[in-house]
């Protein structure tokens, strides 16, 4: 069932946390609210979940208007980001939560709660307090409770954020895979573009109160629409280049820029690291430049150049490539562009 | 950084450390024989004197002061009083902490404010304030008087006299607890479908019932010991609106000291099962889970109840 965002403001005083968002979340689908902080993701989650109310605008579900009801007659599951458990009460009690304060049987709630921690891969646990569990495993827990009642919308609020890494990574699969096996409509937030391009089919891209952009993780990574999509997504160089007549120039290169008709204005030019060229030779539209330093990451190596007046630019290619270029720091290469986008100073159009 | 040498850094000032916070043995020993003497004069001698002064005379006056039916009128009024207030203040407690710790409203300070100004109005003016309110020559007095409504020199007037002088002792102490851990709980409770009293019984509760207990005990004691509000408002009928401290302070002018350290001794009493419970309290909230202490930085109980001697 598809939920509908129509239009929904929300202002705390003077600021918008929310500025005229629609969005539409996919039936089924497994959507991230992707932002900085401060860019109204956790008040939209919050809304959903009935926790917040808009200024204006609906929320329609189902046919109605969630906001019409109040939080516990929403049939929502909520993660939050510090979980919040109820720390007087053990694994199964909290789990059970939502089953008995529905007046469910006995037999009813202990066989649910049984089989939620099998889900979880926690049965034997469920006399432990939350204070006696390790961060993945409260984590699992706050889950488990919020799926308990069979929720139609499980929303979560930086689910992974205060885990370390490891622990991070193992249950952002693990929630992939059990959104795959229940099929139910999943809103979560985070501020980590890895997180979201990992886990979701769709990413929602904030920025101060209003959506910048919407699309499947290699839509958004391959066509973002401004450059503050650019820069949220990863790391990139920026060079400061004009722009005039469709043609962009830096230092001494020069890129194609379509889309920026008119005369000259100051631009900037966006590489991602692995779209930087690197050669021994000179040849066309290839600029000097110096290895500072040689970084390795897995299986990539991360190259920081001295470009002159370009700059430091980091470069990233695989570790055969850079086997066969036998780089080492202070060597004379040469650099290009195999990709770059170009935005004009004001945010806008793309190359 | 290389982590061997810079452990043996770290070792070397920690020890140093430790032995700067260690005072001088004979600092240590002058400290806890000042604490030592003034807790004795001030505390444990009065207590003897007060138990030896009961039984002076022998337990037979004692047992024969308490059995007399003054005294029992008062220990009975005593206890109807306490149990009228206390109730009362842990409703009214719960209802304020609540909205202190959860909402931000206009006035909230102004509130907060409020519930303490009973620690700093002395209890006389307490007494005088409802003298003033519902006296025969009050504000309220005529009307009062023409539907032959009696507040001063009655039960209702005593009841608001201690009602007044104790109700800060339950309100203050669910407050931080509630703020200390925010409202993250409920709203999981409320998402999870439960209606405002199964959140308030299933989870605010729970998380506060050390702290409210802690608060009504301090406030059973003083309701049983306030004397300043109580003398104002009571009117000393001997048998009618005496409480056991008023009791204790006519017994004292009449020069029944046997019987006046008798009916005193029950106070230091209930000032000692007072502390016993405080003690359980604490034990118990420290145990289950860290946070559901009530609030471990209280050291200063704001009032030493029962420890009312003429």
């Amino acid at each position: 069932m598809t939920i509908t965002v129509d239009h929904v403001s929300r202002r705390f005083g003077a600021f918008a946390a929310l500025d005229d968002v629609s969005l539409e979340i996919p039936g089924g689908g497994l959507v991230a609210l992707l932002g900085p902080s401060g860019s109204g993701k956790t008040t939209l989650l919050r809304i959903l979940a009935g926790l917040d109310r808009p200024d204006s605008g609906r929320v329609i579900h189902d046919g109605s208007d969630l906001l019409d009801r109040p939080a516990r007659e929403r049939d929502v599951g909520l993660v939050f980001q510090h979980y919040a458990l109820f720390r007087h009460l053990d694994v199964f009690e909290n789990i059970a939560f939502a089953l008995r304060v529905r007046k469910r049987p006995r037999a009813e709630v202990r066989a649910r709660v049984e089989e939620l921690l099998r889900l979880i891969q926690l049965d034997g646990l469920d006399r432990r307090m939350p204070s006696q569990l390790s961060g993945g495993q409260r984590q699992r827990v706050a889950l488990a409770r919020a799926l308990a009642a069979a929720p139609r919308i499980l929303l979560l609020d930086e689910p992974f954020g205060a885990l370390d890494a490891q622990v991070r990574q193992e249950l952002r699969l693990w929630l992939r895979r059990l959104h795959d096996e229940m099929h139910v409509t999943t809103v979560f937030v985070t501020h980590d573009q890895e997180e979201a391009f990992e886990v979701a089919d769709q990413v929602v891209i904030m920025d101060r109160g209003r959506i910048v952009q919407v699309g499947t993780p290699a839509e958004v990574f391959d066509h973002p629409a401004s450059d503050f999509v650019l820069r949220f997504l990863g790391q990139v160089n920026v060079l400061g280049a004009t722009v005039a007549h469709g043609q962009a120039r830096v230092g001494a290169l020069s890129l194609a820029a379509p889309d920026l008709p008119g005369d000259e204005r100051p631009a900037r030019v966006y590489v991602r690291p692995h779209e930087l060229e690197l050669a021994l030779s000179e040849g066309p539209e290839l600029a000097p430049a110096r290895v500072v330093r040689l970084t390795p990451l897995g299986a990539a190596l991360r190259v920081e150049v001295d470009a002159g007046e370009l700059g430091r630019l980091q470069a990233e290619l695989d570790r055969g490539r850079a086997a066969d270029l036998g780089l080492r720091a202070g060597q004379e290469v040469w650099i290009g562009f195999r990709r770059a986008r170009v935005f004009a100073e004001d945010g806008r159009a793309a190359a | 950084m290389t982590a061997a040498p810079s452990r043996a850094a770290v070792v070397a000032p920690a020890d140093r450390a430790a032995d700067a916070r260690t005072e001088p043995r004979w600092v240590q020993v002058a400290l806890i024989t000042v604490a030592a003497l003034f807790l004795g004069a001030f505390v444990a001698l009065p207590v003897a004197a007060v138990l030896h002064q009961a039984f002076r005379d022998g337990a037979g006056v004692f047992t024969a002061a308490i059995a007399d039916p003054a005294a029992r009128a008062a220990i009975r009024l005593t206890l109807t009083v306490t149990l009228i207030v206390v109730p009362l203040n842990l409703a009214f407690g719960v209802a304020a902490a609540w909205a202190i710790a959860r909402f931000r409203f206009r006035g909230r300070a102004l509130l907060i404010t409020l519930i303490d100004l009973p620690f700093a109005v002395s209890p006389v003016i307490a007494g005088m304030i409802f003298v003033l309110l519902f006296g025969a020559h009050g504000v309220l007095g005529p009307t009062l008087a023409a539907h032959d409504l009696k507040i001063i020199f009655a039960l209702p007037g005593i009841v608001l006299a201690t009602t007044f002088v104790t109700f800060p002792f339950v309100a203050r102490e669910p407050i931080p607890v509630m703020e200390a851990q925010g409202a993250d709980e409920e709203e999981a409770a409320v998402v999870l479908g439960a209606t405002g009293w199964q959140m308030f019984f299933r989870v605010t509760l729970p998380k506060i019932k050390w702290g409210l207990a802690y608060g009504v005990i301090l406030c059973t004691a003083r309701a049983m010991g306030e004397f300043g509000a109580v003398s104002v408002v009571s009117g000393h009928i001997r048998g009618r609106t005496n409480t056991v401290p008023l009791h204790v302070e006519i017994l004292y002018n009449e020069y029944q000291y046997a019987a006046a350290f008798a009916v005193a001794s029950l106070l230091l009493l209930v000032a000692l099962a007072t502390l016993v419970a405080r003690r359980l309290i604490e034990h118990r909230a420290s145990r289950p889970d860290p946070v559901a202490l009530p609030t471990a930085t209280r050291v200063e109980p704001p009032h030493v109840p029962g420890a009312l001697v003429p």
